[in-house]
């Protein structure tokens, strides 16, 4: 077994094909777009390697929190231990920036799963390929009727996901699926498998615009032991997909650590100068960050984040809000609602709500295919809308044209 | 005397103070018109855009104009799309350009928004560009058709108040439409500054939007404007600025 594995992930047979020889996770499968010039994902890496929390102190914490504009610098103070007795400030500072810049609007979407078909082997997600799990596909018509089903509660904005599976849902397939989503819904978004950059280009013609990766760990050592086999294991294609969706005309790229993997300090760092990065070279590119953290999955209910408790995922959200304040930010139903009621407004300043992560759940009583994982909160649209009022905010369904 | 108006594309309006569009917030429409006397409220095309629940359309009184924006545009041909959809939506000639593709600090590119008036103003409409106060930039603008200027104070939503104002004076000097400050703006007292200067109307939301008491601060902001206005036609700020003496300088020379 690796050194430090959060072992709620491994079971025997994860254990038993850890021991197989894998294919080199650093070296790009045929096919496979290379970003020739870019040298994004080395300054990512190697920032990320420099990066010793241990050696930040509350006097480094105090400076970078008295700052107007924040670098890199602070935000790695911000991310260490030393910041975490300065949470409360780091709270009020954090929901000064986000009002300054989002005032009292909180967006709300939904995603949509259509496929939950994968081939790849990455041992901690519920759609793996060696899950057994029940699988499904939905077709045109499905994909409308769900959409139709959503579009009723009132929002207007739909994420769609599948499964990475090229040979199931290919290109053409999402591309379809978006072209459906852009007559019910103002706003697109993709979180599908990484993409060659006339790929992305295709998909922003069918009507998306923005683009979603969690890279889940920036510890390429670590990420080849958690994704076995399949595309995903090629750990520089993931990286560099948000480029490539930004050369593919997209307007904005999302990122993310699956917090609760590896060193959630390390990774979080990582995802900001990724972010950071990638905005200075694409100054136009709209930024957003999610914070998701392990969750339990079909077959295994032992699944947790490790040491990232709320009180370190709150940490990494201000610390994201403070270092980029212009930034977009997502809070995942993996969170439980009273947490979600909390931060929006005070970091977050997207939701979402009347969530499923199975296939077909939104138009049928009876799920198609099972889910990627367990959410922990279960509201329905009326039900988030009302709370988000609650904490005098207001929701926004839309504020985006496809032009 | 003259009835002091603000005429825009060949349009009067009396009030001096434009609400922006920057939060959305329906209490700030209601606050800007009953408190502060607003006549043209900014609206972000993106936002009204919607199809069900809370239209912020419907909540525009009416007698108030509707000043459109093409925030979301990042160059001329997206900013000119942006604007037709306005237009088919029922928001009138106005249109205010945005074009804008930095998320970090929302500064507007200069070139693009040249661009998109020109073709927008062939379009006949009433062209209301945002701008980084250059005087070049202005002078093409001018060139190209706008019906108004709109510098900026400071970046959009930073609340930093009079960052470019040597600038703004530069062109409230050389430049012959009214001039409205757009973005930066504070407080009331920056919004009576720039009008004692000369500039011809102040646009804010951020400062009001996020105020304690909404419709007191918008309140706030139309009396500074209108302060600053009185200041500008009652020739304070050349006090000021310039000696000007009671008694001719020269007198005590042999005619």
């Amino acid at each position: 077994m690796p050194k430090e594995m959060n072992e709620s992930i491994l079971n025997e047979e994860i254990l038993k094909d850890m021991k197989k020889e894998r294919i080199n996770h650093m070296e790009y499968m045929e096919g496979m777009e290379v970003l020739e010039d870019s040298t994004v994902m080395d300054q990512v890496i190697s920032a990320m390697k420099e990066y010793d929390y241990e050696r930040y102190t509350e006097a480094d914490v105090r400076r970078a929190l008295d700052k107007e504009d924040r670098g890199p610098e602070d935000f790695a103070a911000l991310l260490s231990p030393a910041a975490d007795p300065f949470l409360e400030e780091m709270a009020e500072k954090s929901m000064l920036e986000t009002r300054k810049h989002f005032g009292n609007s909180v967006y709300l979407f939904t995603p949509l799963y259509i496929s939950n078909y994968c081939e790849n082997y990455c041992i901690y997600c519920g759609f793996n390929c060696h899950n057994k799990i029940r699988r499904a596909k939905l077709d045109a018509e499905g994909i409308e009727k769900e959409m139709a089903a959503i579009a009723k509660s009132g929002l207007e904005e739909i994420l769609i996901l599948t499964g990475e599976s090229r040979h199931m849902s290919d290109v053409k397939y999402i591309g379809e699926a978006c072209k459906i989503a852009r007559k019910y819904f103002k706003m697109v978004g993709l979180e599908v498998y990484p993409m060659n950059s006339d790929e992305y280009a295709y998909l922003h013609d069918c009507g998306a615009d923005y683009i979603t990766v969690f890279q889940e760990t920036y510890n390429s050592d670590k990420y080849e032991t958690l994704h076995l086999s399949g595309h995903k294991r090629i750990f520089p294609y993931r990286v560099n997909a948000q480029e490539r969706a930004l050369k593919g005309g997209m307007r904005g790229v999302a990122f993310a650590a699956l917090l609760g993997l590896d060193d959630f300090r390390k990774d979080a760092f990582a995802t900001g100068m990724h972010a950071y990065l990638l905005q200075r070279k694409y100054p136009h590119a709209e930024i957003s960050f999610s914070c998701p953290r392990l969750r339990p999955i079909v077959n295994n209910d032992k699944i947790n984040p490790m040491d990232v408790h709320e009180r370190q995922l709150l940490q990494v959200m201000t610390a994201y809000r403070l270092f980029m304040p212009f930034a977009g930010l997502t809070i995942s139903t993996r969170e439980r609602a009273e947490f979600r009621d909390h931060v929006i407004g005070l970091a977050a300043t997207k939701i979402s709500a009347g969530v499923s992560t199975g296939i077909g759940s939104h138009s049928e009583e009876e799920e198609k295919g099972d889910d990627q994982f367990e959410i922990a909160d279960t509201r329905n649209v009326d039900e988030v809308v009302a709370a988000i009022k609650n904490r005098g905010l207001q929701p926004v369904m839309n504020d985006y044209v496809f032009v | 005397m003259k009835e002091d108006k603000l005429v825009i594309g060949g349009h009067e309006f009396s009030s001096r103070f434009i609400l922006g569009s920057g939060k959305y917030n329906l209490d700030l429409i209601k606050a800007a018109v009953e408190n502060a006397g607003a006549e043209i409220i900014t609206l972000a095309v993106r936002r009204a855009n919607t199809q069900g629940g809370e239209n912020i359309l419907d909540y525009i009184p009416k007698g108030v104009t509707l000043l459109p924006n093409t925030s979301g545009a990042r160059n001329a041909e997206e900013a000119v799309r942006i604007a037709r959809l306005a237009r088919e939506v029922g928001c009138g000639d106005f249109i205010k350009i945005e074009v804008i593709h930095d998320s970090k600090y929302l500064l507007p590119d200069n070139y693009e928004t040249i661009r998109a008036t020109e073709m927008l103003a062939k379009e006949g409409f009433i062209v209301m560009p945002y701008m980084y106060p250059d005087l070049n930039a202005a002078r093409d603008l001018v060139n190209a058709g706008a019906a108004s200027i709109m510098p900026l104070a400071a970046p959009i939503g930073s609340n930093k108040g009079l960052a470019t104002k040597e600038f703004i004076r530069i062109l409230v000097e050389e430049i012959d439409l009214p001039i409205i400050v757009d973005a930066g703006i504070g407080r009331p007292s920056q919004a009576c500054e720039v009008m004692e200067m000369g500039v011809d109307a102040v646009m804010a939301n951020t400062a009001i939007a996020t105020a304690g008491d909404i419709p007191a601060m918008a309140e706030a902001f139309g009396k500074a404007v209108e302060a600053g206005r009185s200041a500008y036609l009652a020739g304070l700020g050349r006090v000021i600025d310039k000696a000007s003496a009671s008694s001719p300088l020269t007198g005590f020379l042999n005619s």
